[in-house]
């Protein structure tokens, strides 16, 4: 019977649940402090781990020794991560880890263990690509079209540089973990976006049975595309539990380790060159761009540029990625996506101003070219982000916004995903006292994923969200996927609805004689099963339970891998407008307001939603206005690994943000769409194009510091 | 942090009597935001620390004929609270108001500000006070400097002074008192400050057994006096120029000036050029413009931090600004 | 080498007049010379040494080296772990607790600094199903994504509130400037601090 079953989602007016703004589920657990994360775990025995890591971005190691370390008071095992002879690439890199009855004693032997090294050369800076020699690498010319001609016939040409520096991920939480490695049991208490997966990738390296891998996660303090893998801060602090007997080990990175190598965005450098027609279509592109990640450098996605504009017809972009001592990227929300956008609709606006036109009226136009999900609808969320941002009144051309020295400015950038839902498998379970759990393998990064799951539960079963016991967190769950590329939503919410409707609709055979109507004929509404639209014949959910005697019902629900399907979808877009205020004496950029048009499907909770795109927009004010992972070439380190120089907005930094979330029904019947990653990409390009608005001159690397408005307005000068 | 022993005196003698000769012997804690910082990154490895939490004596605001008196154990918070600081050195308020972290100004002393060390990045990373490098020049000159010195930079330091309320202090002329075993010494606050030569010298005057207790700020009656920030962040966030001025009015002429620079030299830095340029001058417009422009001649900015000429000098314009507004 | 283990627990008087060093003997008095009629002073460490603190109304006694900060004394030694290590350098408000009625960055204190006054932690805001009107206030207003940062701005919000019982906005926004979030809940954050400022002063009033 379950393969005909119908699982699409109810219609929009007979959701109860769905759509309802309420409150996150584990908000008490969270803001009490009482909610448990990975380093808050206290095991009785723990051990505290330290970490030595590579003071040189770029040596050989010639010794370790780690003699006087082992015996330092209070040791209790010591690992080696790394070997004499061993090449090291970057600044923080893990040489060594010790284990010991307290953090400060583990910290003093790891200030005991002596390492020599051989100390070669190093690249840390990719900004002045003259300088990257042998570390560049160019790939071959991507052409279509016929760009030669295009500028040719060109009524305008615009060329600019634009550039956006290395991120890192600043996860509140650091990476790390806690421990116990006992013979034939292995507790692992990770922060990872990867529940079902991390344990068994550990198990893999440490050549264990994953059976024996028992993961525990209740919450986890941020990892934006930072937390999939078990690290090599994993690894060794398994060693260290084995070599201390199965002790259990807690191992954190500290926080200038944790800026250092626990992952970062790739920059991206590039000159632009646009041609347009006088109407303002753009006609071809030209871009020299070139990227580092790391060691292994940073390519270009192949048609990635120009970013949303993806039909401009003539094309012709080079890419060099350049390798650097510095340690290897990782994703981050949205990857490469922020940087794209900020490129593309920098370069556009520049170019629009150069036309002497409104950029709403030229992007309108251009988005002609636009990809998913479609010119039709960005240009109505870019209609509706005019009309929220007070566009016709407060938008002047580019360096008119008037006398005094504080220049207010608009500038627009526009963001699209993919989405789709990731592979899950979850299990309801209704019991004979009513009580009803879903248990899945998944997490919550602080996305909602917990409240999502026992919104579709409650919806399905006709029950209040509290009625549903929601367990995530566990391996010991059935599998579901990475929390990666906004696909978290979609495949939660699909399997929770498919397994709920699986284990009520076995309730519905056991209630059917009841009622006196098969099961395809009931409903579960309000807390009772009734005869389909006729509350005069129904059992209430607590009575109907009953009846299953001793028997729980459990079913699985699945949704495949990217599955297609009426319940989820992909495809994405939004637009936002940035309101900035420059003051050209100080240079100090100030964020008025930001609007954040946005289209994610059909949403199951408006608030965790709208939470989503606050925190994504605050990212990329972040990104435009504060942070940058600053290298300095000559000590081959990271001079800012801390928050005093790492710099993050704080509550009063960000101004006003305005969310609208697309609720139409053409959006609604697309289905369940994550969003995660889409706000995050457009707002850097919003922001510094307001800049450029605002102070009739273009700062062209991000983030726009005193020192760089300053210089760009010296230039305009 | 490294192991160390901890004592917590009840009088200044005592805490005295607990220091060394040496850094590495004894330090003092007081608010312990920086020090804690510094020990925790083994850039300070004491073998004892000496609370002065315990010492009533360095406690208390008290306003006299004479001026005002502040504890060095006063905190951030109570500065920024007390009627008198808040009326009559708008200038002290500033800054204290300028730590935008109420548990920063919960915690921090103002003796710990006068007294906290350099944020210079190469300093916090272990290169020293002086940023050498594996060849024993500074790195700062080469390196990345954006947040250095402009003035009093030709070396060996290219730091800038950290204290907030070092340039508002020496703008008034103030005084503090410093206590070690040969005895009590009271210097300016101007003097308090000095660019190191070496690397094993400090950016004050401060011996290693000695004690800041107490600052003394002359009454304000006269004197119009405001500090003006630029600081990136709202939250908590270093700035990147400031300026304390200090303007004793004889009508509505300018009878004398201070006006003193912070974040721009490894001390704060008297702008003497903008005094002059005030002295005597009404003060209007032009006259303000005047030593804007003044206090920042003779800068001499590094490779990356040309920013901050300009910054200084509209930190001055504001300041100024500010206490023409002020009433007296 | 170590002549002298110093016993957990106990803490010796010195007594101290000058400044004459040994050279830097762990356990024994480093800075300590012939004793003299100077006034005693109690120099603890570097070993364990007892510490009293009061967290939340109750006293706990631990032996603890004199190094040992606050913020791990609680999440470590007494497993209070509402107040979270994010930067440990004072920057970025996680570790949050009130000392002394005064909103504290725990991990830049001393335990031993400590004694003698009240600390009060993010467990003393709620008990069983009640909660504080703030935490209640931040559940509504969903200031709060992946949580760890938010237990300190509840406790920096609490300290906030009881100096600024009829916020505005535009206090609100300035007032909080010792925290930090990496997932963007400044939103929510204003307008629970706003909201929890109303309860608790209809509370009052009640």
């Amino acid at each position: 019977m379950a393969e005909t079953l119908d699982y699409s989602w109810p219609a929009k007016e007979k959701r109860r649940v769905i759509g309802k703004p309420l409150p996150r589920i584990d908000g008490y657990a969270k803001s009490s402090g009482r909610a448990k994360y990975a380093y808050d775990v206290h095991r009785p025995g723990m051990l505290y781990g330290a970490l030595l890591t590579c003071p040189h971005a770029h040596a050989r190691i010639t010794s370790i020794d780690t003699s006087a370390a082992e015996k330092s008071p209070g040791v209790m095992a010591v690992d080696l991560m790394a070997r004499p002879g061993e090449e090291i690439q970057y600044a923080g890199y893990e040489i060594a880890s010790v284990a010991a009855t307290t953090l400060e004693q583990a910290r003093d032997a790891v200030r005991k263990i002596k390492v020599a090294y051989e100390v070669l050369p190093h690249l840390v800076d990719e900004r002045d690509l003259a300088k990257a020699g042998s570390r560049a690498k160019a790939s071959g010319e991507q052409v279509s079209g016929d760009p030669d001609q295009a500028f040719k016939e060109a009524d305008v040409v615009s060329e600019g540089f634009y550039g956006i520096p290395v991120l890192t991920h600043c996860c509140m939480e650091a990476h790390g973990q806690v421990i116990e490695w006992k013979p034939d049991r292995f507790d692992y208490w990770p922060s990872t976006q990867n529940v079902s997966g991390v344990g068994g990738d550990l198990a893999k390296v440490l050549e264990i049975p994953a059976t024996n891998v028992h993961t525990h996660m209740e919450a986890m303090g941020g990892g934006f595309g930072s937390k999939f893998s078990h690290d090599r801060i994993g690894e060794t602090c398994a060693r260290l539990s084995r070599k201390a007997g199965g002790r259990p080990v807690k191992l954190f990175l500290d926080r200038s380790t944790e800026l250092e190598i626990a992952g970062n965005r790739p920059s991206f450098f590039a000159r632009i060159k646009l041609a347009a027609k006088k109407d303002g279509m753009v006609t071809a592109w030209e871009s020299e761009s070139w990227a580092t990640g790391g060691p292994g450098g940073a390519n270009l996605p192949a048609g990635s540029l120009p970013y949303v504009f993806r039909g401009v017809p003539n094309k012709r972009m080079t890419h060099t990625s350049v390798s650097i001592n510095a340690a290897p990227q990782r994703a981050w929300r949205a990857p490469n996506n922020p940087q794209l956008s900020y490129l593309t609709c920098a370069a556009m606006e520049d170019l629009a101003a150069k036309l002497n036109m409104d950029p709403v009226e030229f992007f309108h136009k251009n988005l002609e070219y636009a990809g998913a999900p479609g010119p039709d609808v960005f240009r109505a969320q870019l209609q509706k982000a005019a009309e929220l941002a007070e566009w016709k009144k407060l938008w002047r051309p580019r360096g008119q916004s008037g006398p005094g020295p504080v220049k207010r400015g608009l500038g627009i950038g526009f963001n699209m995903w993919y989405g789709l839902g990731h592979a899950s498998r979850a299990l309801t379970r209704i019991h004979p006292d009513g009580s009803v759990e879903v248990e899945i393998g998944s997490q919550d990064l602080g996305t909602g994923t917990r409240t999502v799951i026992a919104m579709v539960a409650a919806e399905t079963l006709g029950l209040p969200v509290s009625a549903i016991k929601v367990k995530i967190g566990e391996n010991a769950y059935p599998p579901s996927g990475a929390s990666g590329g906004s696909t978290t939503v979609g495949g939660v919410s699909a399997s929770t609805r498919k397994s709920s409707m699986n284990a009520l609709v076995k309730l519905f055979e056991v209630v059917s004689d009841a009622l006196g109507a098969p099961p395809g004929e009931l409903e579960a509404v309000g807390g009772k099963i009734q005869v389909k639209g006729n509350p005069s014949k129904s059992i209430t959910w607590q009575a109907a339970c009953k009846k299953l005697g001793t028997k729980t019902i459990q079913e699985m629900g699945e949704n495949a891998q990217r599955g297609p399907g009426g319940l989820i979808n992909g495809g994405a877009g939004g637009v936002q407008i940035a309101d900035v205020s420059v003051d050209t004496e100080t240079g100090l950029v100030k964020m008025n307001r930001m609007v954040a048009v946005q289209d994610c499907g059909l949403i199951i909770n408006p608030k965790t939603a709208e939470s989503q795109v606050y925190g994504a927009v605050m990212l990329s004010i972040a990104g435009a206005l504060f942070e940058e992972r600053i290298m300095d070439q000559i000590t081959g380190r990271m001079l800012n690994p801390g928050f005093e120089f790492y710099k993050l907005p704080g509550i009063g930094d960000v101004g006003e943000i305005i969310v609208h979330l697309n609720v139409e029904p053409e959006h609604d019947k697309r289905g369940v769409i994550g969003l995660g990653e889409p706000p995050v990409v457009g707002g850097i390009a919003a922001i510094a194009n307001a800049v450029a608005n605002a102070i009739g001159v273009r700062v062209p690397v991000v983030p726009l510091t005193p020192d760089k408005v300053l210089k760009a307005l010296e230039g305009r000068a | 942090m490294q192991a160390f022993e901890y004592a917590r005196p009840s009088t200044v003698q005592e805490a005295v009597s607990l220091l060394g000769n040496s850094w590495e012997d004894a330090n003092l804690l007081a608010g312990g935001t920086d020090l804690l910082s510094l020990m925790k990154d083994y850039i300070h490895t004491p073998k004892r620390l000496v609370s002065l939490k315990g010492i009533k004596e360095l406690e208390g605001i008290r306003k006299s004929a004479g001026g005002l008196r502040i504890g060095a154990l006063v905190t951030l918070e109570e500065l920024l609270r007390n009627p008198d600081v808040r009326k009559e050195y708008p200038s002290l308020a500033a800054a204290a108001r300028g730590v935008a972290s109420p548990q920063m100004r919960n915690m921090g002393t103002v003796g710990g500000d006068l007294c906290q060390r350099p944020r210079c990045w190469y300093f916090r990373l272990g290169f020293g006070l002086l940023a050498k490098g594996p060849n024993g020049e500074s790195l700062v000159p080469s390196g990345d400097n954006r947040y250095h010195a402009i003035f009093n930079n030709r070396g060996p330091a290219y730091f800038v002074s950290a204290s907030s309320f070092g340039p508002p202090l020496v703008a008034l002329g103030a005084t503090v008192n410093l206590v070690s075993p040969s005895g009590t010494r009271e210097l300016p606050v101007e003097k308090f400050f000095v660019a190191p030569a070496t690397e094993n010298a400090r950016e004050n005057v401060l011996a290693p057994n000695e004690i800041l207790t107490e600052i003394l700020v002359p009454p304000a009656a006269g004197v119009r006096n405001a500090t003006y920030e630029v600081r990136q962040k709202m939250a908590l966030d270093y700035p990147l120029a400031t300026a304390s001025v200090a303007l004793r009015m004889r009508g509505n002429t300018v009878a004398s000036a201070r006006i003193v620079l912070g974040h721009v030299a490894p001390v704060p830095w008297r702008a003497q050029a903008a005094e002059k340029a005030l002295t005597g001058k009404t003060l209007n417009a032009a006259a303000i413009e005047e030593a804007a422009k003044a206090a920042v001649q003779g800068a001499t900015p590094l490779s990356m931090n040309g920013y901050k000429v300009q910054l200084a000098s509209v930190a001055v314009k504001r300041a100024l600004e500010e206490a023409a507004q002020a009433r007296t | 080498m170590k002549k002298k283990k110093p016993e957990p627990g106990v803490t010796r008087r010195g007594f101290i007049r000058g400044v004459g060093l040994g050279s830097g003997v762990a356990g024994a008095g480093i800075l300590e010379t012939e004793a003299a009629a100077a006034p005693a002073v109690q120099v603890v460490g570097p070993g364990p040494a007892q510490v009293t603190l009061k967290v939340n109304g109750k006293q706990h006694t631990l032996n603890l080296e004199p190094r040992v900060t606050l913020l791990d004394a609680l999440r470590d030694h007494l497993n209070y772990t509402g107040a979270k290590k994010v930067c440990d350098r004072a920057s970025c408000g996680a570790c949050t607790v009130i000392v002394g009625g005064k909103a504290v960055y725990a991990c830049n204190m001393l335990a031993i600094e400590a004694q003698g006054q009240d600390i009060q932690t993010v467990e003393s805001l709620s008990s069983g199903n009640k909660y504080h009107p703030l935490i209640t206030a931040f559940v509504e207003n969903d200031a709060q994504q992946c949580g760890f940062c938010t237990p300190g701005f509840v406790m920096a919000a609490k300290a906030f509130l009881e100096q600024n019982p009829n916020p505005t906005y535009e206090e609100v926004k300035a007032g909080l400037g010792g925290n930090l979030c990496r997932c963007g809940t400044y939103i929510g954050l204003r307008n629970a601090v706003l909201q929890a400022a109303k309860q608790m002063k209809g509370a009052a009033n009640g």
